[in-house]
């Protein structure tokens, strides 16, 4: 598992990389792209947890449809070209403070509860554990146990789409 | 695990690595001809049905004009816009082409073979979740052109970008729901297992088993979406030159436009093979009766031919298109998109997996399936019923 | 190193092979091509004139496709599982996917009614 976990730090590495990007970045495009990044090690991530559906899923999700709306959004503003002054922040400092402190608590609170959990995946336990992640096994869940929050899904996102409707429109 | 290769599945040895990039440097050459054949042949077939000649000098009928085009792209000289953001300038030709290459990379190409002692597939990827890679593909593709447009810096690449954007995401929906059906019927996600589902067994499987004769109208829907995806005409509104220029990639010049160029071209091959490969049984077809079955010619040669042979045919018919549909304007294109494709694939998903459920539960077809038919019909019409016409105004929208 | 790791490494690897053809033609681009800076050669391009500059505005109504489209690439992602374990999972899921997609159709069939999805 030796190698797994060089993977996870080399991502985790480049996530890191890359959320400093998004927030320190002055363009608001370079941060959209830098997001993109953080996203695509997050799901590399979930590959390494061989939750492989989930993996697709994000990069489905986040990098196919949320960044392109971001970018969408930032086009048909403005699309500020070079780098934008205003998105400085004076309370940089504070704010730096207030997210490294963020991160020491939600590491502490992962280590603790998950700490001592290895994720086998050679083995028989380990195919186990890969089916587990497959999108067939979450469908079997999704339509037996969970039949009810999956169609509160979809009235949540119908609740997204009329809101969204809603303010398109001018009257 | 059943799709995976069985290539990888002992251990990693040199031979085995060296087949593996074997593969890939066979099958990026083979798409980067084809490409190049492609070019040509639809050039030739659109001067053929316009009474011209088309390409004749480079080479014997003209073949290797497009080489020759290609080449000297590479002599031009680069030039970035002052206003361009240079980075993502750079960037936005690879996020192009990757794409297309990658999505082509999970097609089955041919059946099991063994090189060298070891049994492979003619497929260089075959990931469990392949149709979804197919769709992340289509996703990654839409940046490429997104800020190419935007990093350009100058006006009429942003607006083609913002309208080529919005039309890819709008087909991309509907070219999604479009595969589900192919989905129900073979009920894995792998490109492989989905050819294998088609497999051909005799004549009658023709019918029966390629999916295009269960899910026509789907498969009618994703040739429609797929040829909306790949912005070839007549939904080539991307490049719309009387309006745009060049859409999002004016202000490229020379090998970087030559890529995207490459790119459009790729996709079109990409996608007609994602068409044969989920709809029209891949690989597969009647082998040879009088040569051994386990014979070279049946195990090598047969399923390559006819995978070429049905890719092809829909080449052809996207040259026919691009020789014989006028583009359509904006409003049409839309309106095609979101008021009839992306219902038309809800209900033909429905409908089959009406019949998905109805074979398995041994409902009597004859009623199950003509009363989903019925259904769906009646739900299209009674929807188009209560939808605003085109002339009856609307308070205002935007 | 399983099976299951193997496969991402490959699509890792052609990942690679696909970055090092086109850097491999812009590199070799690089070489061969001539390069003779003008300022001209540098200007955007406005139909021949010279670049007015600023920006054009794009419809909002783009951006509500882009929202359309948001939701209905969340639906895609519930659909895929499904469609692939039907055949196990019979009628009642049949019964709640045609639920889940009816209250979602809704969705798009207000915003037609509304006329969002008109262009013109």
């Amino acid at each position: 598992m030796i190698v797994q976990n060089i993977f996870f730090w080399v991502l985790a590495l480049a996530m890191v990389l890359g959320a400093i990007g998004v927030v320190r970045s002055q363009n608001v495009v370079h941060a959209a792209l830098y997001l993109v990044v953080v996203m695509a090690g997050a799901a590399a991530q979930y590959i390494l947890l061989a939750a492989e559906f989930v993996a697709w899923v994000q990069v489905i999700i986040y990098i196919g449809a949320v960044i392109i709306l971001f970018l969408f959004g930032i086009m048909l503003t403005r699309a500020p070209m070079g780098g934008d002054t205003k998105l400085d922040n004076d309370q940089r400092w504070p704010a730096a403070v207030v997210s490294v402190f963020l991160a020491g608590v939600l590491g502490a609170l992962l280590i603790d509860a998950f700490g001592k959990k290895e994720i086998v995946i050679s083995g028989a336990k380990g195919e186990q554990l890969l089916q587990v992640g497959k999108a067939g096994h979450l469908a079997d869940s999704i339509f037996t146990a969970y039949v009810v929050p999956f169609e509160v899904v979809s009235i949540l996102l119908l609740a997204a789409l009329v809101g969204a409707v809603v303010i398109a429109r001018r009257d | 695990m059943i799709a995976s290769d069985p290539l990888l599945s002992h251990g990693i040895d040199l031979e085995v690595v060296l087949i593996v990039i074997a593969k890939t440097i066979v099958v990026f050459a083979l798409l980067l001809v084809l490409v190049m054949f492609y070019i040509w042949f639809m050039r030739k077939v659109i001067a053929d049905m316009q009474n011209r000649i088309g390409p004749n000098n480079a080479g014997p009928w003209g073949i290797l004009q497009t080489l020759a085009d290609g080449i000297k792209f590479f002599f031009k000289e680069q030039s970035i816009p002052d206003t361009a953001d240079r980075w993502v300038f750079r960037l936005a030709p690879y996020l192009s082409v990757l794409p297309a290459f990658l999505a082509f990379s999970i097609i089955p190409i041919g059946g099991k073979v063994s090189i060298a002692g070891h049994q492979t597939y003619l497929q260089l990827a075959d990931p469990p979740i392949g149709v979804l890679f197919l769709l992340m593909m289509s996703g990654v593709g839409l940046y490429g052109v997104m800020l190419a447009g935007w990093a350009s810096g100058s006006k009429y690449p942003l607006l083609g970008a913002v309208r080529a954007s919005a039309q890819l995401l709008s087909y991309e929906a509907a070219f999604g729901l479009s595969v589900v059906a192919v989905l129900l019927h073979s009920g894995t996600l792998s490109t492989r297992g989905i050819a294998n589902a088609q497999a051909w067994t005799s004549w009658h499987s023709f019918v029966t088993d390629w999916y295009w004769s269960v899910a026509i109208v789907s498969f009618v829907i994703f040739v429609i979406a797929a040829v909306a995806e790949t912005n070839h005409p007549p939904f080539d509104l991307v490049e719309a030159e009387q309006e745009l220029v060049g859409g999002f990639h004016t202000e490229y010049t020379g090998i970087r436009f030559a890529i995207f160029f490459l790119a459009e071209f790729m996709n079109v091959i990409t996608m007609s093979a994602i068409a044969v490969t989920l709809f029209l049984g891949g690989p597969s077809g009647p082998a040879l009766g009088f040569l051994p079955q386990g014979g070279f010619v049946n195990l090598w040669i047969m399923p390559v031919f006819w995978f070429f042979l049905k890719l092809m045919v829909l080449l052809f018919g996207t040259v026919w298109l691009r020789a014989s549909v006028p583009r359509l304007r904006y409003d049409q294109l839309m309106d095609l998109g979101w008021k009839w494709l992306i219902e038309l694939s809800f209900l033909a998903v429905m409908v089959t997996a009406v019949v998905v459920v109805a074979r398995d539960q041994g409902w009597d077809r004859w009623i199950a399936v003509p009363a989903a038919f019925g259904g769906a019909l009646a739900i299209l019409g009674l929807l188009r019923l209560c939808m605003p016409h085109r002339d009856e105004t609307v308070s205002e929208v935007v | 190193m399983t099976d299951y790791y193997r496969e991402y490494l490959a699509v890792a690897v052609l990942i690679g092979a696909g970055l090092a053809m086109v850097g491999g033609m812009l590199g070799l681009g690089k070489l061969i091509r001539p390069t003779r800076p003008q300022p001209q050669k540098y200007v955007t391009y406005e139909a021949g004139s010279d670049p007015v500059g600023g920006w054009g505005q794009s419809n909002v109504r783009y951006y509500v496709y882009a929202l359309l489209f948001v939701m209905f690439d969340v639906e895609a992602v519930f659909i895929f599982p499904w469609a692939v374990r039907l055949e196990t999972l019979g009628v009642q899921s049949l019964i709640s996917m045609i639920v889940f997609i009816v209250i979602l159709a809704l969705g798009l069939v207000y915003a037609w009614r509304k006329g969002v999805l008109r262009w013109a």
